[in-house]
């Protein structure tokens, strides 16, 4: 007997989390997201978890991290204010190898902006928003059902790669309410982190095994003793100012990703083999487009789409292999032109290439795209 | 391919958003593709308010409603702003106290005692959301009486049950 429900992106957000294994949520809630502080608030206890909302956004994001250095799968979720807050516990969970999941679910900025206007401007927040070099994963949801699936994702691959993911809603998604199919529990693939199975092991938590690039230890206060801190660390994570450390280390956290790109990497695409013009979009964003690209259609345009899911790493070997096929790609998302600028570095002069943006808070309607198609 | 738009504008409070949801509901019973959404924001509490839900047998790209084949409004304001500029198709229903100026055309037009019903035949204001939904239905007749009854009752607070089920039938009645 299959489950539909109506549910709201944000309650799915929740839901999916839960299926994942996620069991302690921290944060401040913040329109548009606080239907998952709401939604854990109330299914955290349910399930054995716990829900806490902190002081502010900082310390939100700080108690997730610090729940997950104990082992248990954590979240937070915030909207484009409170993300800026979160940048900092953000770099200092990339570079102590504790993973949890980031909810952001965009709203229009700068600052408070608007709070109810949906938006995609925290994109390149999304991957440089913390300093200095570092892993990014950010997986963008375009209907409520991958609220759910993708959410599993994210905590699917924080746990893996032992790295933060943030799951880049926005409010279009996050407050829209679709009908959903709930994955039966055998369905769902989930994994969890690798941890030592003598927990009185002797190899240091920050060290490797041969061939292999995340570490394996055990949660922080149980075993061996190690160290957590955000300063470049050794394997037995106590600070070192060798830059022989600080070059491996650096290496290591960005190679385990970019090693890992086909495990990583999803996209959705609809590309006819006689299609010349590309539409880039992601995130709800794509809602627009799948109407657009329809209409068009009908009246016998040659267009497709191209919608990565996951948008950082952003998928280059794709991206380009599509630009050398078409005349055009135009990118359509809900800022002043931000993943545009990683399509123009990814497609070179393979195409012609286009964009199509919105910051007044409405969200871009299908006409828009077909019009912006068709402007040549 | 049937798909209906429908958006119900009124003020903060009237339960709209709500209305949409059973709206919704009460078509993923009738195995339809649904997509609800909201103005959200101060206006939503006391000011002009609006919920949108989109019904239709293929799946749902764009979630937003952009050419209405239903609009209700239950005040002058949302009159104003949501009942003008329409496909001839859509259909307008309004409540009775709408002031609706003399050379307003629009064909399909109904009005109805919507808030006179709930005040004073069921008795409480508050349905006035409900009794909106049992003159809809009985309009598009997209559900089953039945499965409309199940998914106000998934949607209204405990110990209302008997309450909404009178003003949803009592907004059935309204319309001949």
């Amino acid at each position: 007997m299959k489950k539909i429900r109506l549910m709201q992106g944000n309650e799915a957000c929740v839901e999916g989390a839960i299926a994942a294994g996620c069991r302690f949520y921290a944060g401040y809630p913040i329109t548009p997201s606080t239907e998952i502080a709401e939604g854990c608030a109330v299914r955290m206890p349910q399930v054995g978890g716990h829900f806490i909302q902190m002081e502010d956004e900082i310390a939100g994001c700080a108690a997730a991290v610090g729940a997950s250095a104990a082992g248990v799968k954590s979240m937070t979720a915030t909207s484009g204010p409170g993300f800026s807050l979160k940048q900092e516990n953000l770099g200092y969970a990339c570079i102590t190898e504790i993973p949890f999941v980031l909810v952001d679910v965009q709203r229009a900025g700068p600052s408070t902006g608007l709070p109810t206007s949906p938006s995609q401007g925290d994109v390149m927040q999304a991957k440089w928003g913390t300093h200095g070099d570092h892993p990014v994963i950010a997986i963008a949801p375009s209907s409520v059902e991958e609220c759910y699936r993708k959410c599993v994702r994210c905590f699917n691959l924080a746990e893996k790669y032992r790295t933060p993911v943030i799951f880049l809603m926005d409010e279009i998604v996050g407050h829209l309410r679709e009908s959903i199919e709930i994955p039966e529990e055998s369905e769902l693939e989930i994994i969890n982190r690798s941890c030592p199975e003598d927990p009185t092991h002797t190899a240091p938590a920050y060290s490797c095994k041969k061939g292999e690039l995340v570490p394996c230890m055990a949660p922080f206060g149980s075993g061996e003793r190690y160290n957590i801190t955000g300063l470049i660390h050794g394997e037995d994570g106590f600070p070192t100012n060798s830059t022989k450390t600080a070059d491996a280390q650096v290496k290591r956290l960005i190679a385990k990703i970019e090693e890992n790109l086909d495990d990583i990497l999803e996209w959705e695409e609809d590309m006819p083999e006689d299609a010349e013009t590309c539409i880039v979009c992601y995130g709800g964003t794509a809602r627009s487009v799948y109407s657009a690209v329809e209409e068009m259609r009908n009246a016998g345009e040659k267009v497709g789409f191209f919608r990565p899911i996951t948008v950082w790493p952003f998928p280059v070997e794709k991206m380009t292999e599509i630009s050398k096929k078409v005349k055009k790609v135009v990118v359509v998302e809900h800022n002043n032109g931000q993943l545009v600028l990683e399509v123009e570095r990814v497609i070179k002069n393979n195409c012609a290439l286009d964009f199509l943006g919105k910051v007044n808070g409405t969200v871009i309607t299908p006409d828009e795209v077909i019009a912006k198609v068709k402007e040549g | 391919m049937s798909k209906m738009e429908i958006r119900l504008a009124g003020t903060g409070g009237q339960g709209l958003i709500t209305g949409t949801i059973i709206l919704a509901e009460a078509g993923i019973f009738e195995n339809k593709f649904v997509a609800q959404s909201q103005s959200y924001g101060p206006e939503a509490r006391g000011g002009m308010c609006k919920g949108e839900v989109i019904i239709s047998d293929d799946k749902i790209g764009f979630t937003k409603v952009t050419k209405p084949t239903f609009v209700m409004a239950l005040s002058q304001l949302s009159f104003k702003k949501y009942c003008h500029d329409l496909d001839e198709d859509c259909f307008v229903l309004v409540d009775e106290s709408i002031e609706v100026p003399a050379d307003y055309n629009h064909k399909k037009f109904m009005k109805l005692p919507i808030l006179q019903t709930a005040r004073e035949v069921v008795g409480k204001m508050q349905t006035v959301n409900i009794v909106s939904i049992g003159a809809i239905n009985k309009i598009l007749g997209f559900s089953s009486a039945e499965n409309m009854e199940k998914a106000v009752l998934m949607h209204v607070p405990k110990g209302t049950e008997e309450l909404n089920l009178k003003a949803l039938a009592e907004g059935a009645k309204l319309v001949k």
